[in-house]
């Protein structure tokens, strides 16, 4: 690992995503973009899938990317990087390429979750040396917030709307990080812009490690959950102390909980704050918070458990 | 030096892989190509290759990875046939797109439903508005000289656009034929080094790749990607004359059967061709004016060139062996585009045939040709599109 994380460093290196992009304000993915950014001290070469991220970065002769980046569809961003770095063995090889580049991912809940699935679990299996990440806001925000399998239940998304007959979306979501670190990869995660030195830490050992890796970290969006604009770090704050949101790893098979809430939030505090929930705090949907709190608290001590 | 084998047209194609030895390949099986990839995939176990072989878990991620080691910067190959292609569909745009010079062998199969495995164009016909570069090959000899001339092509820094060589499923792929291969060192040097352009690992030029572009450039883009392929023709011929000086055989835009005095014409694609020339050989010895014209490019579509070389005809057969469904087949949209605008047109008629690897058989050539003998001399037509072959 290269050096502890120090603000004062920090704040000293050059930001590789430009500002002038067309992310909304205080979008939580533009901070994690940033964050991971800052934490490598490697030359990166990153790829994202269609979504936010990439239509507000790169357009016509515009692009925010301080690093090489590519984007080439929706479903394939994994596909892609390993067809990158897969190129970059061979010309370290032939000596036509410097050796200590690393290759981050940077994709939405849909192009990971869903349609992005397969090709995912293809470069994991096929032991690419990448960083994965999943900057999760929990709907397919770019095409105006439809629900993915990362969506929680309850959630009134424009595809799972709340309406008088059927109360938002009708399933719990997907455990992301528990499916990817089950491909036995080196090193899976869960991270949360509000902790940024946890976040930052896992960035630099993930790049240490050879293989393929993936972090999930979750990145309010004040749009899609109808929220505050500058709400993103509180939110994703609260989730993580409500435990609806863990931080953990899993090395090697081996988990590891990086944070235990001092006093475990009530998932109300998270869910009150945001648009996309307010129907369930209606006499009628009450019963379902109780099913998501009960939901997070086993998954809670399923994942104490398993350390 | 040159040597002289009797293979199928898949290990032609893998013999040309080796002699090749590209950066990198992606694998995923599919009938009929299936064992050309297992081919090259033992030449790679066995130490014959340098390639980095990555076995994907399906073609649209082959081609996604394509497209990811390409922009890296280095020689791409990948192959794969009917259904799979159709998979990499929207992945076809965005390597013509970027202008990515991937080559693909596409061995042609029939589409679903109903499930078939055999040999028929609707797989590249489904690609051909994806911007790639279209060449068609009669035998397993044609796909292996095309094959190699594809690279030469496509890395063109003129051109820069991906290329797929297409050759009948099962009718090539899995028939013995003779094949005259050129040496290693000859393909070697014919190809030459790739040069990277824009290359995602110089981080020193960062470069970002497929943006987000509207209504106000993406028109413009469309138009370059226009210009480029249409403009190949000279590099095609003068690449035609460089190989024809290390192999002796000649290659255009097209290849013309005794069509120059000929008055009535059958225009098809890949091995039926082959067939058809024999039937030709026969019609002649009757005293029956015939020939036939085999376009070796399906994109771009030579219009001129093709119009020109038919336009002394009275009738024309245009052979398809894909169908484009309440429509005529796409071979016979082409040619009668390309005479459209000529003041003496040939009565042009189609036929729909082989489809599935329905067996394409020289009696089939022989009644089109008295069809057509009859059109000339009574200027009647009875059916302007027909499938035929069909089971009574
Ligand atoms: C094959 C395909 N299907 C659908 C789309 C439309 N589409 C583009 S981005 C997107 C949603 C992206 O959602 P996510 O991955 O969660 O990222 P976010 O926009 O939330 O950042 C969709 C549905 C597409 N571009 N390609
Ligand atoms: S819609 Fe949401 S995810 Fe997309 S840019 Fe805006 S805040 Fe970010």
């Amino acid at each position: 690992m290269r050096g502890s994380i120090k603000l004062k460093d920090i704040s000293e290196k050059e930001i590789l995503l430009a500002s002038g992009h067309r992310m909304c304000s205080g979008c939580g993915a533009a901070i994690v973009v940033k964050m991971v950014l800052l934490a490598s001290d490697y030359p990166i070469v990153a790829c994202s899938p269609t979504g936010c991220l990439e239509v507000t970065t790169c357009i016509s002769d515009y692009t925010s990317w301080k690093i090489p980046w590519i984007h080439s569809a929706f479903e394939n961003a994994a596909a892609t990087i390993a067809g990158v770095e897969t190129m970059h063995r061979v010309l370290v090889k032939k000596g036509k390429a410097r050796e200590d580049i690393k290759f981050i991912v940077f994709a939405g809940d849909g192009g990971t979750y869903d349609i992005g699935f397969q090709s995912l679990s293809g470069a994991m299996e096929r032991g690419h040396d990448i960083l994965y990440i999943c900057y999760d806001n929990e709907a397919y925000m770019n095409t105006g917030t439809q629900r993915s399998s990362a969506s929680p239940l309850g959630a009134d998304t424009s595809t799972s709307p709340a309406g008088d007959v059927i109360p938002g979306k009708t399933q719990h979501r997907k455990n992301m990080t528990r499916i990817m670190a089950e491909h036995n990869i080196p090193y899976a995660a869960q991270a949360s812009p509000s902790h940024y030195n946890d976040l930052m830490k896992k960035i630099r050992k993930a790049l240490e490690i050879k293989g393929p890796k993936f972090i999930n970290i979750l990145s309010p969006c004040n749009r899609g959950w109808r929220s505050n604009s500058n709400d993103a770090i509180e939110l994703s704050k609260i989730a993580v102390d409500s435990c609806y949101w863990p931080l953990y790893e899993i090395e090697n098979g081996k988990t590891t909980v990086n944070h235990i809430p001092k006093e475990k939030k009530p998932l109300r505090d998270f869910l009150k704050p945001q648009g996309r929930f307010s129907h369930l705090f209606k006499e009628n949907n009450i019963h379902l918070i109780d099913q998501l709190q009960k939901k997070i608290d086993e998954d809670w001590n399923r994942l104490l458990q398993s350390c | 030096m040159k040597t002289i084998s009797a293979v199928t047209g898949n290990e032609a194609i893998a013999e040309a892989m080796r002699q090749i030895n590209p950066d990198f390949s992606a694998v995923y099986p599919i009938t009929p190509q299936t064992d050309l990839m297992q081919k090259f995939s033992s030449f790679h176990a066995d130490g014959y290759v340098s390639t980095e072989v990555v076995l994907v878990e399906s073609e649209h991620s082959a081609m996604s990875a394509c497209i990811g080691a390409a922009c890296a910067g280095g020689r791409v190959v990948t192959a794969t046939s009917g259904p799979g292609l159709a998979l990499m569909w929207e992945m076809l745009f965005v390597a013509s797109g970027m202008r990515l010079p991937i080559v693909m062998p596409v061995v042609n199969r029939a589409l679903s439903a109903p499930l078939n495995i055999h040999g028929d164009h609707s797989d590249a016909m489904g690609a051909r508005d994806s911007g790639w570069i279209q060449i068609w090959s009669e035998n397993a000899q044609e796909a292996y000289d095309n094959m190699i001339q594809a690279f030469r092509i496509a890395e063109h820094m003129d051109i820069r656009l991906p290329a797929m060589v297409c050759y009948d499923g099962f009718i090539i792929s899995h028939s013995i034929s003779r094949v005259e291969f050129l040496s290693d060192e000859t393909v070697q040097k014919f190809i030459g080094d790739f040069t990277p352009t824009n290359s995602l690992l110089d981080i020193e030029k960062v470069v970002s790749y497929g943006p987000l572009v509207l209504t106000d450039q993406y028109h413009e883009y469309k138009k370059v990607q226009n210009d480029v392929i249409s403009s190949i023709g000279e590099i095609v011929l003068k690449v035609a004359d460089e190989f024809e000086k290390v192999s002796g055989r000649k290659y255009s835009l097209f290849d013309s059967y005794r069509l120059d005095d000929a008055e009535i014409g059958i225009v098809i694609l890949n091995s039926a061709a082959g067939t058809t020339k024999d039937v030709i050989d026969e019609a002649r010895k009757k005293g029956i004016k015939a020939g036939l014209l085999k376009p070796r490019f399906f994109r771009p579509f030579f219009y001129n060139e093709i119009a020109e070389a038919l336009s002394g005809l009275k009738v024309i057969c245009v052979m398809d062996r894909s169908d484009s469904f309440g429509a005529f087949g796409p071979l016979y949209t082409e040619i009668a585009s390309s005479m459209f605008h000529m003041k003496n047109k040939p009565v042009l008629i189609n036929k729909i045939y082989g489809l599935g690897g329905r067996d394409y058989l020289p009696v089939h050539a022989e009644m089109v040709i008295d069809e057509l003998s009859e059109i000339a001399e009574t200027g009647i037509v009875n059916h302007y599109k027909e499938y035929i072959g069909l089971r009574e």
